[in-house]
């Protein structure tokens, strides 16, 4: 191909530029909620997050400092100040004193208040409001203004999502929970599988292709069917809803993938290797510790990985073995759904929440990228 | 207990308990049951061998019996009978199933799941080849394809936040901060779109979803499959004065046909057992239920059993093709 594209410079510039299309299509929705979850709920509901880059045109309802702050100047009671704060920058376009008309009065201009007094506003936010009286109240008066403000960025919602928030907004404890279910789920059917794979690669026993057979179509059988007969099972022996539950349930589910992927991946490792070691006396069991273990380590990663991002992304198989009707045990991805039920609206914490339970998977997937292609290779195409 | 505490004792004693039951039962058949001593020594050897592999196969064999084979027969029992109350359960026939057929909400899933597997497939497989040939050359094709395939680690139900917001609609008049509604506004439309209540169209933007994250997956195994081409067949084309689409479509694509229909049945699986995302964005409301949704419905909100499992047998018989031709193919292999 690059042979022909390489006589057509034109032909060379689609290409890159579909790419490039591609990518940014793909890119983009995840980059939305990238950029969500740094912005204030303000921003986010009142422009799109693509603008969040860029100096933004907003109507913002702000108040001068409060009346106890106020100083005197000969007979006037005077409160000066920034309507933006102290750190933040913003053009006033235009301003005004009442919400049925936000855009009275021109920046340097001055108005007179219903409550008394005059005040004025400066195009860098800087005001002055003055009156002949002592100024009374607890707030300062409202002042509606168009501003153009820069972009601004927060860490808030983070901090609201990991430390601070209350128990619906909080996924502190559902990181945990997480955390728990993933780690055992992921590390007991390796050792379970790797044993499995080893006797149907290589030993000799009838049945092992029945066997093999078996596992392939295990493969596929949807985890749907299971959920009530298991359901009915662990309540039986008295598991009920629980962790134990959980990641006995994962690794059943996780052992047909992890059987076979290794079972293809040793079945490679060089007949000499292990039949010099059984010539020198190794039994079956020190051959698999001592030189298919180790050999068989890219495939382990492999599966590690499947498992991993497959019981951290999980949602049915927690709703239904773990999570009981008093949600101490909810992972994230249940917690999210709930917030998606509950505050549809409030973006700032669901783009945050969402964005904490996909960052690990998402470091393990960019860290571990060569295993997890390999494995799927191996799984898929022979 | 705290559960950090128990997952880690869980870790320590399940692994502990493997490696033990391996090493002990290991030993016993070796030194007590059939000791590779004595006069009957090649007996003994030959007999351990016998029994070794099984041994090893024993875990995961009872694992899989129980949480994989066992409720396939279970869940077809249950279908074929009604739970009484107080327990226990009296054999109906094919009456769940009759009550199921008899449902609207059941042929409305069956409908848009069969949507799901005429696009989804087809899509991501497409997008995927798309990306696989187009990134192949390039030298930052690695990372254009990293890019591409990052929706593989996020999960469904962060899937389903991430393209919420892309169909975000706000109220007429106000700035729109879903992209959707942002662009459709700007080319003229008038009023913001629901998009996800909009019938039968909103199946298409619930499918866009599992495309966008199924189209790494088949980017990545055609993509190998690309590069296993012989670099002859190519060669002889261009010679023969094929351009690149005749090269593409008639000399690349016919070649890893094979794999292609790897990566449209391995979608086909996923997309059969989608739930998350459906659970996630419209709870099967504004007729977009699918088969496992339903299911899950009639299980755990209606607590009916009974159909539950009859329409989870409806998925298991939709799988059964891909899986007797998966274990055809996997036998052949082995010979």
């Amino acid at each position: 191909m690059s042979s022909i594209v390489g006589e057509k410079p034109a032909l060379i510039w689609v290409l890159r530029l579909s790419v490039v299309l591609l990518v940014a299509l793909w890119l983009f929705p995840t980059l939305g909620l990238l950029v969500s979850s740094f912005r204030t709920a303000d921003q986010i509901a009142t422009s799109g997050w693509w603008r969040a880059m860029f100096p933004s045109e907003q109507n913002l309802t702000l108040r001068t400092a409060a009346p106890e702050t106020q100083i005197r100047e000969g007979d006037l009671f005077v409160i000066e100040g920034q309507l933006f704060g102290d750190d933040a920058k913003g053009e006033i376009s235009a301003w005004g004193t009442s919400a049925r008309d936000p855009a009275a009065y021109a920046p340097g201009t001055t108005a007179e208040l219903r409550r008394g007094g005059t005040l004025t506003v400066q195009a860098d936010g800087r005001y002055r409001y003055e009156n002949t009286e002592e100024i009374s109240g607890k707030r300062g008066p409202r002042v509606f203004v168009s501003a153009t403000v820069p972009p601004e960025f927060t860490l808030e919602n983070y901090a609201t999502v990991l430390v601070s928030g209350n128990a619906t907004d909080n996924m502190a404890k559902a990181f945990f929970n997480t955390l728990t279910v993933t780690i055992p789920a992921t590390i007991i059917p390796i050792l379970v599988a790797a044993f499995a794979a080893y006797a149907l690669a290589w030993m000799e026993f009838p049945g092992r292709a029945l066997l093999v057979a078996t596992i392939v179509g295990l493969l596929v059988v949807p985890l749907q069917l299971a959920l009530i007969p298991l359901l009915k099972v662990h309540n039986e022996i008295g598991i009920g809803k629980g962790y134990i539950g959980v990641w006995m349930a994962h690794t059943g589910f996780g052992l047909p993938l992890a059987i076979y992927l290794l079972r293809n991946y040793m079945i490679g490792i060089p007949r000499d290797i292990i039949e010099n070691a059984r010539v020198d006396g190794a039994t079956d069991f020190m051959i698999f510790v001592r030189i298919i273990l180790p050999l068989s380590f890219p495939a382990l990663a492999s599966f590690a990985i499947f498992q991993f991002l497959w019981t951290w992304n999980d949602l049915l198989v927690a709703m239904v073995f773990l999570i009981d009707a008093t949600g101490e045990t909810t992972v994230m991805t249940k917690q999210i759904v709930e917030l998606l039920g509950t505050r549809g609206g409030n973006w700032e914490i669901l783009a945050t929440s969402a964005f904490v339970s996909i960052a690990v998977p998402l470091v393990v997937f960019f860290a571990m990228q060569k295993y997890l292609v390999r494995g799927l290779l191996a799984g898929s195409v022979k | 207990m705290h559960p950090a505490i128990q997952g880690l004792l869980t870790i320590a004693f399940g692994v502990g308990g493997c490696v033990g039951y391996f090493y002990f039962s290991n030993l016993v058949l070796d030194r007590a049951i059939f000791p590779a001593r004595g006069p009957h020594i090649a007996r003994n050897i030959r007999r351990a061998n016998m029994i070794r592999p099984w041994l090893f196969l024993l875990p995961a064999l009872l694992a899989l019996g129980l949480y994989l084979a066992y409720p396939v027969v279970e869940t077809l029992r249950l279908s074929l009978s009604e739970r009484l109350p107080g327990g226990g359960s009296e054999f109906v026939g094919l009456a769940n199933y009759q009550q199921m057929l008899a449902e609207a909400k059941f042929w409305e899933a069956l409908q848009n799941n069969f949507l799901w597997l005429l696009v989804v497939p087809a899509a991501a497989t497409w997008f995927g080849l798309l990306a696989a040939q187009l990134t192949d050359r390039l030298a930052w094709g690695n990372i254009a394809k990293s890019l591409i395939f990052m929706p593989m680690a996020i999960s469904f139900v962060g899937a389903a936040v991430i393209w919420k917001l892309v169909y975000d609609a706000r109220p007429e008049g106000t700035e729109q901060i879903g992209v959707l509604n942002a662009i459709y506004i700007y080319f003229g439309g008038d009023t913001p779109m629901q998009w996800l209540t909009i019938p039968f169209w909103n199946n298409v933007f619930l499918m866009m979803v599992l495309i966008w994250i199924q189209t790494g997956f088949a980017m990545v195994i055609l993509s190998a499959a690309l590069r296993g081409i012989p670099e002859e067949t190519v060669e002889a084309a261009i010679v023969d004065g094929a351009g690149p689409f005749q090269i593409f479509f008639k000399i690349k694509v016919p070649q890893i046909m094979d794999t292609i229909v790897v990566v449209w049945t391995t979608i086909t699986i996923v997309v059969l057992k989608v739930f998350d995302i459906v659970f996630a964005m419209t709870n099967g409301q504004w007729e977009t239920q699918v088969l496992a949704n339903y299911m899950y419905d009639k299980l755990f909100r209606a607590n009916d059993w009974g159909v539950g499992s009859a329409s989870a047998m409806v998925i298991m018989l939709l799988v059964l093709p891909i899986l007797v031709w998966n274990v055809y193919n996997a036998r052949r292999e082995m010979r």
